[in-house]
């Protein structure tokens, strides 16, 4: 999923605080399932910004809605009969999430409530840790299902470096070698000669290098 | 305010807090008036939600009271309310309102005398802190 974190209130409060009246939009997919964005924390982040304004001496009204998913543009025809007397919309979505607002409602400004991360899984309750960079040509099948790309700080093709210390990374103690990982990995499916196959320079052309990337299936595009 | 009377909303949980307030009752154990209680299943089924809501609303001061440590009737909730208490506590300190206002205390259903203690307690710190930044700013 894509992970994100709320802004800090204090930044938040500065956006909306010329605005009479907003949208707060919230995702019910990958920020909802991170905890970001969903909509008990458009509840959350309404009230928040409700006290903090009133506080300081000023009204403001927050309608709260959250959309199926943000990043299409048949779910975000939805907010078209809310949208009238609004000022300005704040958007709880990832990055996507927030575009897409903004690419259909043009008259409006569109502000951002989260800080999207990275795409990542759920190493326990609570926890998201980035699993996949979205290099564009996945080398999972030689790596034992370890991502060296988006795991090792170098992105080592052929690891484990120097800095490698009993399984650990040497940017912290918290961070696991991806290449010990994949050695490990290796070693249960009994592919070890796999780690010592010289792995070729990476082509970073499919993975944004040659610019923003698109996808395009003949058979369903219109 | 010389007259004010804070506006205090309890989170009970079943099988501890909300059992004890009703032996508070039955040992004729008095407490202020000022505590309004709202019994939950247990205390981790209390919502960040609920809690920022209560003082959206007017609450000068909120608690979750839940069962003490290792007696959760649901092996770990208590555990987790005083996690969320602290999460909610940090979203406070971002609103701006006093962190005290909000408290996570853990009682045994037999514990009638503590409760009563316990609800004098904060209804007495709350009155000494004053209306909640929120509950002021809604009265004028």
């Amino acid at each position: 999923m894509i992970t994100a974190e709320r802004k800090p209130l204090e930044e938040l409060i500065e956006y909306v605080r010329p605005y009479k009246r907003i949208l707060l939009v919230g995702c019910n997919e990958c920020v909802t399932v991170c905890a970001a964005g969903g909509r008990k924390e458009v509840g959350l982040l309404a009230s928040g910004l409700h006290m903090a304004l009133l506080k300081s001496g000023s009204a403001i009204e927050i309608r709260e809605h959250t959309l199926e998913r943000q990043c299409d543009p048949e779910y975000v025809d939805e907010l078209v009969s809310m949208i009238d007397g609004v000022d300005a919309i704040m958007s709880m979505a990832c990055g996507c999430g927030v575009q897409e607002l903004a690419r259909r409602f043009k008259g409006k400004p569109v502000f951002p409530a989260v800080n999207t991360k990275f795409m990542g899984a759920s190493e326990r309750q609570g926890v998201w840790a980035e699993r996949c960079q979205g290099c564009g040509d996945c080398l999972l099948g030689k790596t034992g299902g370890v991502c060296p790309i988006a795991r090792c700080a170098k992105q080592l093709m052929n690891g484990p470096c120097g800095g490698s210390t009993g399984g650990h990374c040497e940017i912290g103690e918290d961070v696991d070698c991806a290449w010990a990982l994949i050695w490990e990995r290796l070693k249960e499916l009994g592919q070890e000669e796999r780690f010592v196959e010289i792995m070729p320079a990476k082509d970073w052309r499919p993975g944004g290098g040659s610019g923003p990337r698109k996808i395009i299936r003949e058979d369903l595009a219109e | 305010m010389d007259n004010f009377e804070p506006v205090i909303v309890a989170f009970c949980c079943h099988y501890c807090a909300y059992t004890a307030a009703d032996m508070a009752g039955s040992q004729r154990l008095s407490y202020p008036a000022n505590v309004k209680i709202i019994r939950v299943p247990c205390s981790s089924k209390v919502d960040a939600l609920h809690i920022v809501k209560a003082f959206e609303k007017g609450a000068d001061g909120v608690y979750v009271a839940g069962c003490l440590e290792g007696d959760c009737h649901f092996k770990n909730g208590n555990s987790r309310a005083v996690r969320l208490v602290e999460y909610v506590q940090k979203y406070m300190d971002e609103i701006g309102i006093e962190r005290e206002r909000l408290e996570m205390v853990m009682m045994s259903a037999g514990m009638g005398y503590r409760f009563a203690q316990v609800a004098t307690e904060i209804t007495e710190k709350i009155r000494k802190l004053g209306p909640s930044p929120i509950h002021a700013a809604i009265s004028l």
